[in-house]
C-alpha cells in the first residue's frame, strides 16, 4: 500500500518557520468568542456600579422587564445559589471576603456588578439595562493601599477596618548581622519604589458564550480564557454541576498576558442564565467594562533597602512590600507578590534577606497576574537599588553588576528565598549587550552630551525570571502539563495539548518538535488546544509555561512513539526493536537491507499484519510532565536615552536586548515574545497608570485617558541571544513570554535617572510621563 | 425605525433594513456576516476595526451603517483573489507580524492604505502611519517589518 505521508531529512527545530496558525488569522477566518453564532441566541448586558463604595437599598427591574427584546432581568437575590468566584491562593491566614457573581447588599468598587439583562439583541439589552434602578446609599471609598492602612481609613470590608487582607514575613540568612555590619563599615541605600497599577489591556476584551442542552443537562461555556481545564472545574463547582457535564471551549484568544488566567464572574453568570432561560446566551465585555473589571496588574509600594561592602559588595536586602489587592480576590491575586520576594535577590550572590509583604484591601478593582506577576516588580526594584548603590559608591553600572554575579559554574545556585536557579551565566548577556552598545564610546558621547548640558543616560538592567510553573507542590492547582499525541494510519499527527496559547505559537513549535521526531513535516502535523471535550486534564498557558511545561509533556509522548514505532518496524525489517534506528522519518538496520517508512509503521499499528505478545495495537502516547523545577530564564537589557528639557519627552536612543532562555524551538516566535515584552515593560515605564481617584472613581477608564504604547513609542529593539540549557526539561528550554517585560523597566528607569544625574536625581518613578520629568528637571533646575 | 440600505462590500451587495445607530462595525459582523473586522474599544483608539470605505481606511466603530448607504466598504476578507493572498497579508504571515491576530485585520487595512498613500514608506513613517492601530503583542517590530516587505513586494509588482 502506497504511503500517504512522505518522510524528510530536514529538521525544524530551531528555524524560523512562519506560524501555521496565521492563515485564518490573517484572512479573518479565525473564530474569536463573539464571532461564535446560535440560532436563537440571546444578550446580556450587565449594570455595574458607579460607586466605589455603597449599600444598594432598592434594585428596581420592572422597567426593563417590560422593554423592547427583553425576556429575563437578574438581580444577586436570584443568584444567591451559584458559588462565589474562587481564590486558589491558600496563603496563612488570607482573609477572604466573600466574592458572590453579582452584588448583594453593598458594592465594593467601580464597576462592580448589580444586575443583567438578557435582550434579543445587544443593543436592546444595552437599551433596557439603562432602565434599571439601583438605589445607593454611598460610603467613603479608599484606593490608595498606603492610605487604606492609615488608622481611621474607611474600612473596604466591614469586618476587616484594618484593610489588611494577609501579611507574610520571610527571612534568610542573617540580615541583622549583614546590617550591622554595613552600618558601620560598609553603606546602606534606601529607596521607596513604586510598581504602579496596570491595565493589562489585551486587545480582545473578555467575552463568554453559554448553552444549555436540556435533555442531556450539558453545558457548554466558550469563553476568552487561558485556563479552559481550571475554569471549568472551578464553574461546575460554583453552579453545581458535575464537572463532566460542563464543557468549556477556548476559541481563538485575543491576548491574555494574565488576565484571562482567572474564573470570572461572568463565567459562571452566563452559565447560570442559560439554564434558567434555556436559550445561548452571549456577553461581550466593552472595553470600559475590561479597564473597571478585569483584573489590574502591579500595584505595589516598595520600601528597600540594600546593604552593601564600601567596595561594592551586596550582603544583605530588607523589602517592605505594600501590595493593592483591591477589593477582592480574584484566582491568585495574594500569591503575585510571595513571588516578587522569592526573586527580590535577583541575579546577585547574597544571602541575607528579609520581606515583609502586606496584602491591603483597596476600593478598586482586583490585581492579580499581569505579564511578569510580580517579577517584574521585584526585579525593578533590585535593578533600581544596585544602581542607587552603584551612584552612592560611584561605580560603573555595569562593572559593580560583574562584581556580584555568581560564578558560572555555580549552579544550580540556591537562593535566600530557597529558590534553585537551574543554570545560568549571567555574565554572558551582559558582556554581549554592552559590546552591542560600544559602552565605552556611548559613555564618551555621554561625557560631550553632558558637556553641552544635555541629558543624556545609560541604564542596564540585568534581570532574572522564574517561570515554566512548576513544581506542583509549589502550585496552588498543579504545575504540571499534559500532552496526548497520535498518529494516524495516513501517518498524519494529532497533539492535544493542554497548553492554551493565545497567540504564542505552539501549533507551530510543537508542530517543529513532531516534524524532528517522527521524520514528518509541520504541514502534518495539527496541534488542538482550549476544548476540555477533546483534550486531556490541563493546566493552561501563563508563567512562561507552555513550551517548557507543555512541550515537555509533547517531547516525552513523542518519544513513546518513537519507541513504540520502532517496535512496529521490526518485523516489517525482520530485526529484532534494538537493532532498528529510525531517523529522518526512515527504520533502518545494519542487519537488514530493508527500509520502511514512517508511513508504513503507522498503517501496520493500525492493520496489524504482524501482531506481537505484549505490544497493543494504534499509537496514542499521553503524558503529564511535572517538572522538577521552575526554570530561570535572564539577560541584559541596556537603554540610551536624551531628555527634552523644555518638554521632559524621553527619546530613546538605543535599546537592546540580550536574552537567554534556554535552547530555542522557533527563534521568530522567541523574538516577537521579547519585543512585545519590551514593549508592555516600556508601557509602564514611560505611559501607563490605572488611576482611581480619592473616591475611587477610575480616571484612566478608557483608552482615551490611558496610554497604550503605540508603534512609534517602541523604539527599534536590537535583540540577540545566549544559550544556556536548562537541565529541569528534555528540551534544555526555559521559557521567554515575560523576560522582555522583566527586562525592560529597570532599564529604562536607570537611564532616566542616568540621564538626571548631573542634577543629583537619584530615583525617578513610572511612568516617566514628560510631565513627571519635566517638573523633576524643574525643581532641581532651581535648586 | 429602520432604514434599508445597500452597500457594496468586498464586490458584493449586501442590503438590509437597519436602525440608524447601528454601527458599521456591527452590520460587517452580523448582517453582512464577515466577522474578521473587530471591536477592540468603544472610543475610537484601537483601530481593531479599521476597514476600507471608498478606499480610506476608516474605524468602522464610528460610523454608522446609514452612512455607507450606496458607497463600497472593503474588509479584510476581500483581500485574497482567487486564493491567492494579498502581498500585504503575505508580508503579516512571513514576517511574524502577529500574534493573537486580534488587531491583525484591522492592521492590515491600514496598512494597504498606508502603502498606497507611500509606496516606499521608511521604518518611521510606517510607525506614524500605524499610529491609529495598537497593538498589545508584537511590540510593532515585527509589523514594521511587514509592512516594508509588503512595500517591496508591491513596488516590484509595479
Amino acid at each position: 500500500m502506497a504511503t500517504t505521508t512522505p518522510t524528510r531529512t530536514e529538521t525544524y527545530v530551531g528555524r524560523r518557520l512562519r506560524r501555521r496558525e496565521d492563515p485564518r488569522l490573517i484572512t479573518g477566518t479565525a473564530t474569536y468568542v463573539d464571532d461564535v453564532k446560535m440560532p436563537g441566541m440571546l444578550y446580556a448586558a450587565i449594570v455595574r456600579s458607579p460607586h466605589a463604595a455603597a449599600r444598594i437599598k432598592t434594585v428596581r427591574t420592572e422597567a426593563a422587564a417590560k422593554a423592547p427584546g427583553v425576556h429575563a432581568v437578574f438581580t444577586g437575590a436570584d443568584v444567591e445559589g451559584v458559588g462565589p468566584v474562587p481564590c486558589a491562593a491558600a496563603l496563612p491566614g488570607l482573609r477572604v471576603p466573600k466574592h458572590t457573581i453579582l452584588a448583594t447588599n453593598r458594592v465594593y468598587y467601580v464597576g462592580h456588578p448589580v444586575a443583567v439583562v438578557v435582550a434579543s439583541d445587544r443593543y436592546l439589552a444595552a437599551d433596557a439595562a439603562d432602565l434599571i434602578e439601583v438605589d445607593y446609599d454611598p460610603l467613603p471609598a479608599v484606593a490608595d493601599p498606603e492610605k487604606a492602612l492609615e488608622p481611621g481609613a474607611p474600612p473596604v470590608h466591614p469586618e476587616w477596618p484594618d484593610n489588611i487582607a494577609f501579611t507574610q514575613h520571610t527571612e534568610g540568612g542573617d540580615c541583622k548581622k549583614a546590617f550591622a555590619e554595613a552600618e558601620k563599615s560598609g553603606v546602606i541605600v534606601k529607596q521607596r519604589i513604586v510598581s504602579q497599577r496596570l491595565v493589562p489591556m489585551a486587545m480582545e476584551t473578555r467575552g463568554v458564550v453559554a448553552e444549555w442542552r436540556l435533555g442531556d443537562k450539558h453545558l457548554t461555556i466558550y469563553s476568552s480564557t487561558q485556563i479552559p481545564h481550571l475554569m471549568r472545574t472551578q464553574v461546575a463547582l460554583m453552579l453545581g454541576i458535575p464537572e463532566n457535564h460542563l464543557r468549556v471551549i477556548a476559541p481563538e484568544v485575543g491576548g491574555g498576558f494574565g488576565s484571562k488566567l482567572n474564573v470570572y464572574a461572568e463565567e459562571a453568570l452566563m452559565g447560570f442564565i442559560a439554564m434558567r432561560v434555556n436559550k445561548p446566551i452571549k456577553w461581550i465585555e466593552s472595553r470600559r467594562e475590561n479597564f473597571q473589571t478585569t483584573i489590574h496588574g502591579r500595584g505595589h509600594v516598595d520600601y528597600a533597602e540594600l546593604a552593601a561592602t564600601k567596595d561594592g559588595r551586596i550582603t544583605g536586602m530588607k523589602l517592605k512590600l505594600i501590595q493593592d489587592l483591591g477589593a477582592y480576590h480574584q484566582l491568585l491575586g495574594p500569591l503575585i507578590p510571595t513571588l516578587s520576594v522569592l526573586m527580590m535577590p535577583g541575579l546577585y550572590n547574597f544571602h541575607n534577606i528579609e520581606a515583609d509583604v502586606i496584602g491591603v484591601f483597596t476600593n478598586a478593582a482586583p490585581t492579580d497576574a499581569y505579564r511578569g506577576a510580580g517579577r517584574p516588580e521585584a526585579t525593578h526594584v533590585i535593578e533600581r537599588m544596585v544602581d542607587i548603590l552603584a551612584a552612592t559608591l560611584k561605580m560603573d553600572p555595569a562593572e559593580i553588576r560583574l562584581k556580584n554575579f555568581p560564578p558560572k559554574d555555580a549552579f544550580p545556585f540556591a537562593t535566600a528565598t530557597g529558590l534553585q536557579y537551574d543554570s545560568g551565566d549571567y555574565a554572558a548577556p551582559l558582556n554581549r549587550a554592552l559590546e552591542i552598545l560600544d559602552y565605552s564610546k556611548t559613555r564618551e558621547e555621554q561625557r560631550a552630551a553632558r558637556r553641552q548640558g544635555r541629558y543624556y543616560g545609560i541604564g542596564i538592567s540585568t534581570y532574572g525570571e522564574i517561570c515554566a510553573f512548576g513544581p506542583s507542590p509549589a502550585t496552588p492547582a498543579g504545575g504540571w502539563e499534559s500532552a496526548t499525541v497520535k498518529i494516524e494510519p495516513t501517518a498524519k499527527v494529532t497533539i492535544m495539548t493542554g497548553a492554551s496559547p493565545h497567540g504564542q505559537g505552539q501549533e507551530t513549535s510543537f508542530a517543529q518538535l513532531a516534524a524532528d521526531k517522527l521524520g514528518v513535516t509541520p504541514d502534518d502535523v495539527v496541534v488542538i488546544h482550549g476544548d476540555t471535550s477533546v483534550v486531556q486534564y490541563g493546566i493552561g498557558t501563563f508563567g512562561s509555561r507552555a513550551t517548557a511545561v507543555g512541550g515537555a509533556a509533547v517531547y516525552q509522548a513523542l518519544e513513546d512513539l518513537r519507541a513504540k514505532c520502532i517496535r512496529f518496524a521490526a518485523p516489517l525489517l525482520g530485526v529484532q526493536p534494538e537493532d532498528v534506528r529510525f531517523e529522518g522519518g526512515v527504520f533502518s538496520s545494519p542487519k537488514s537491507s530493508k527500509t520502511v517508512t514512517i508511513g508504513e509503521v503507522a498503517l501496520e499499528a493500525h492493520i496489524l499484519r504482524h501482531p506481537q505478545p505484549g505490544l497493543e495495537p494504534g499509537l496514542v502516547a499521553t503524558r503529564f510532565f511535572e517538572p522538577s523545577n521552575f526554570a530561570f530564564p535572564f539577560g541584559a537589557h541596556i537603554a540610551v536615552v536624551e531628555i527634552d528639557k523644555e518638554t521632559g519627552e524621553i527619546q530613546i536612543l538605543r535599546y537592546i536586548a540580550v536574552d537567554d532562555c534556554g535552547n530555542v524551538i522557533n527563534p521568530l516566535l522567541v523574538d516577537g515574545q521579547v519585543h512585545g515584552g519590551v514593549a508592555q515593560g516600556l508601557g509602564q515605564a514611560l505611559l501607563e497608570e490605572a488611576i482611581y481617584d480619592e473616591n475611587g472613581q477610575l480616571i484612566t477608564g478608557e483608552l482615551m485617558n490611558y496610554a497604550i504604547p503605540k508603534a512609534h513609542h517602541v523604539p527599534e529593539i536590537e535583540s540577540d541571544r545566549t544559550v544556556t540549557p536548562s537541565p529541569v526539561n528534555p528540551m534544555g528550554v526555559k521559557g521567554v513570554g515575560e523576560a522582555g517585560t522583566i527586562g525592560c523597566s529597570p532599564a529604562l528607569v536607570n537611564a532616566v535617572v542616568d540621564a538626571l544625574s548631573p542634577l543629583g536625581v537619584l530615583h525617578v518613578d513610572m511612568p516617566m510621563t514628560p510631565q513627571r520629568i519635566w517638573r523633576l528637571i524643574s525643581e532641581r533646575s532651581q535648586a | 425605525m429602520q432604514k434599508r440600505i445597500r452597500v457594496t462590500v468586498n464586490g458584493s451587495t449586501v442590503e438590509a433594513n437597519v436602525e440608524p445607530r447601528l454601527l458599521l462595525v456591527h452590520f460587517l459582523r452580523e448582517v453582512a456576516g464577515l466577522t474578521g473586522t473587530h471591536v477592540g474599544c468603544e472610543t475610537s483608539v484601537c483601530g481593531a476595526c479599521t476597514v476600507l470605505l471608498e478606499g480610506r481606511a476608516v474605524k468602522s466603530c464610528t460610523i454608522f451603517a446609514v452612512q455607507t448607504d450606496g458607497r463600497k466598504v472593503e474588509t479584510v476578507e476581500g483581500l485574497a483573489t482567487n486564493g491567492n493572498l494579498h502581498p500585504v497579508q503575505e508580508a503579516f504571515w512571513n514576517e511574524h507580524g502577529l500574534q493573537c491576530g486580534y488587531c491583525t485585520p484591522g492592521m492590515i487595512m491600514t496598512s494597504c492604505q498606508l502603502l498606497s498613500d507611500h509606496p516606499n514608506p521608511s521604518r518611521e513613517e510606517i510607525r506614524h502611519g500605524l499610529e491609529g492601530n495598537l497593538c498589545r503583542c508584537t511590540g510593532y517590530m515585527h509589523i514594521v517589518n511587514a509592512v516594508q516587505a509588503a512595500a517591496k513586494k508591491l513596488s516590484a509588482r509595479a
